[in-house]
């Protein structure tokens, strides 16, 4: 299942297990990133609370946690090669795995196609 | 997501009402030609980078040529029957030798106030029997009411309706040339009127990135045909305000309204270059300029805080409004940084802020505090990357 929220990430949940990144409008916003801060594995995450930092040469933006739930893993390619991030921000440029802590969480997400319409 | 600085994200920001909506420069239909991303800026429609993105465009610069409209800076003419006469009511409002300016060349200078603040930073040209200023966009208006305010009445101040194009990188010249061959021989801060493909224009070699370079100042309608000529060099890319903030930056260069203003003097804002010999204490024309009790007496006993160079020993950039701590664990910030980011030619990044004079020496290690941890910065000398004037 894939998902969208308003601060422009995508969730694809799998199991209770989703990952996050950001959208690729939102990396087309940011432009050429720079520096990725990721939270650590085994850190619980309150949905609507920082969660991650992207940065481009000019300005650090927040992402926050769109789900609550306890980060499982992070993606190591972010954080050594920002630009993957820009370049496949919803494939390889994905930013962490985060275990649920509510299966119900994502009901109220954005599919795709309402996603594509809230960006435009 | 969430922004706290300059770079706007999605979603785009509701329309301003039209009573507000910002002004256009020549160039506007040009930049949306270009597929410019443009934002508000000193009250101006500005290229905020280009389809080719911040970093290539910074980059492309220091290696071949860039071209920036800075058309919303304000430019200033300044007529009198005797020109003399000029350079003594500028030198009443900046510490700079201005008498001594000859024809046909530039100077750096500063507007300061009475308590020795920087009202702001501007480049003042001598052509033949008149000055051209060139002030910051966002103090256009303040600066003419200033000069409005001090200047005699027989001086005469127009604020020029023209375009302001800059050519910076080491391909410049060769940019420049084929539409003005006079421009070679001209060497760093000289100002000419050359025509540039047939349309009279004011050149002077000089500009914001620390490179090789020009600022050309245009009529308004003959801008876009001359900007278009430049570009269909390939040596020649457009290049946005994100690109020439971070071109400025690690060529240690100042932003007003960021590193220096009103509560920051030039000899803190290490800027005392900026200060004639002939204004200082022992000069022909000592003091006479706002400020002159406090600015002099910095330079003789040193200020107590100095602007200096960071560079991040991480790789998390530091940002403005960061505090600056002597030690990892102090309690007490000891300054602010005032620029800061990625510097794409340093491949790290960089800042500049303020420190007490005791901590500024290069190569001491203060921190930062970004989102809540310290992160270790050393004291740099400034420019980040070396210039590359033709001094010559």
């Amino acid at each position: 299942m894939l998902r969208f929220t308003d601060e422009h990430e995508w969730l694809k949940l799998e199991g209770d297990i989703a990952t996050v990144g950001i959208t690729t409008h939102a990396a087309e916003q940011l432009g050429d990133l720079v520096f990725i801060e990721l939270p650590k594995v085994g850190a619980a995450l309150k949905k609507g609370e920082a969660a991650a930092v992207v940065e481009s040469v000019k300005a650090a933006s927040d992402v926050y946690a769109p789900v609550s739930g306890e980060v499982t893993e992070v993606n190591p390619a972010a954080v050594d090669d920002p630009a993957t991030v820009g370049s496949d921000p919803q494939g390889a440029g994905w930013l962490y795995r985060i275990r649920l802590s509510d299966p119900g969480a994502m009901d109220g997400l954005m599919d795709e196609a309402a996603y594509a319409a809230f960006a435009k | 997501m969430h922004e706290d600085a300059v770079e706007p994200v999605a979603p785009a920001a509701p329309p301003v009402p039209r009573s507000i909506e910002p002004e256009r420069t020549p160039l506007h239909a040009t930049h949306l030609a270009l597929g410019a991303r443009m934002v508000p800026f000193a009250g101006y429609a500005m290229p905020l980078q280009y389809p080719a993105g911040l970093l290539k465009e910074h980059l492309y610069t220091r290696a071949a040529a860039g071209l920036f409209d800075v058309s919303h800076m304000g430019q200033i003419a300044l007529r009198a029957d005797d020109p003399a006469e000029i350079a003594r009511a500028l030198e009443a409002l900046i510490p700079a030798d201005l008498l001594g300016l000859a024809p046909g060349r530039q100077r750096y200078g500063l507007f300061t106030d009475a308590s020795g603040g920087i009202l702001d930073d501007l480049m003042v040209a001598r052509l033949g029997d008149r000055f051209v200023l060139v002030v910051n966009a966002a103090r256009k208006a303040a600066d003419e009411a200033h000069l409005r305010a001090h200047l005699p009445a027989s001086i005469q101040i127009e604020v020029l309706p023209r375009a302001l194009i800059a050519l910076q990188g080491p391909k410049a010249e060769a940019a420049l040339a084929p539409l003005a061959p006079e421009v070679a021989a001209m060497r760093f801060m000289d100002a000419r009127e050359v025509a540039v493909g047939g349309v009279p224009a004011i050149v002077t070699r000089s500009g914001y990135t620390g490179e090789d370079g020009f600022e050309i100042s245009l009529p308004a309608d003959a801008a876009a045909g001359i900007a278009e000529a430049f570009l269909a060099s390939p040596e020649v890319l457009p290049i946005g305000l994100g690109a020439r903030d971070s071109l400025r930056l690690e060529a240690g260069m100042c932003l007003h309204g960021s590193d220096i203003g009103p509560s920051t003097s030039p000899v803190e804002a290490a800027l005392s270059w900026a200060i004639s010999p002939a204004r200082r204490g022992s000069g022909a024309r000592a003091g006479g300029f706002p400020g002159a009790a406090r600015i002099l007496s910095e330079l003789d006993a040193g200020p107590a805080r100095l602007r200096v160079g960071l560079r991040p020993e991480t790789r998390v950039p530091v940002r403005p409004g960061a505090p600056l701590f002597a030690g990892a664990d102090d309690d007490l910030p000891v300054g602010t940084v005032t620029s800061g980011g990625f510097g794409p030619s340093v491949q790290a990044p960089v800042a500049m802020g303020y420190l007490p004079r005791a901590l500024s020496d290069a190569g001491r290690q203060v921190f930062a505090e970004v989102r809540g941890q310290r992160l270790p910065l050393v004291v740099t000398r400034l420019p980040f990357v070396p210039a590359g004037f033709k001094r010559g």
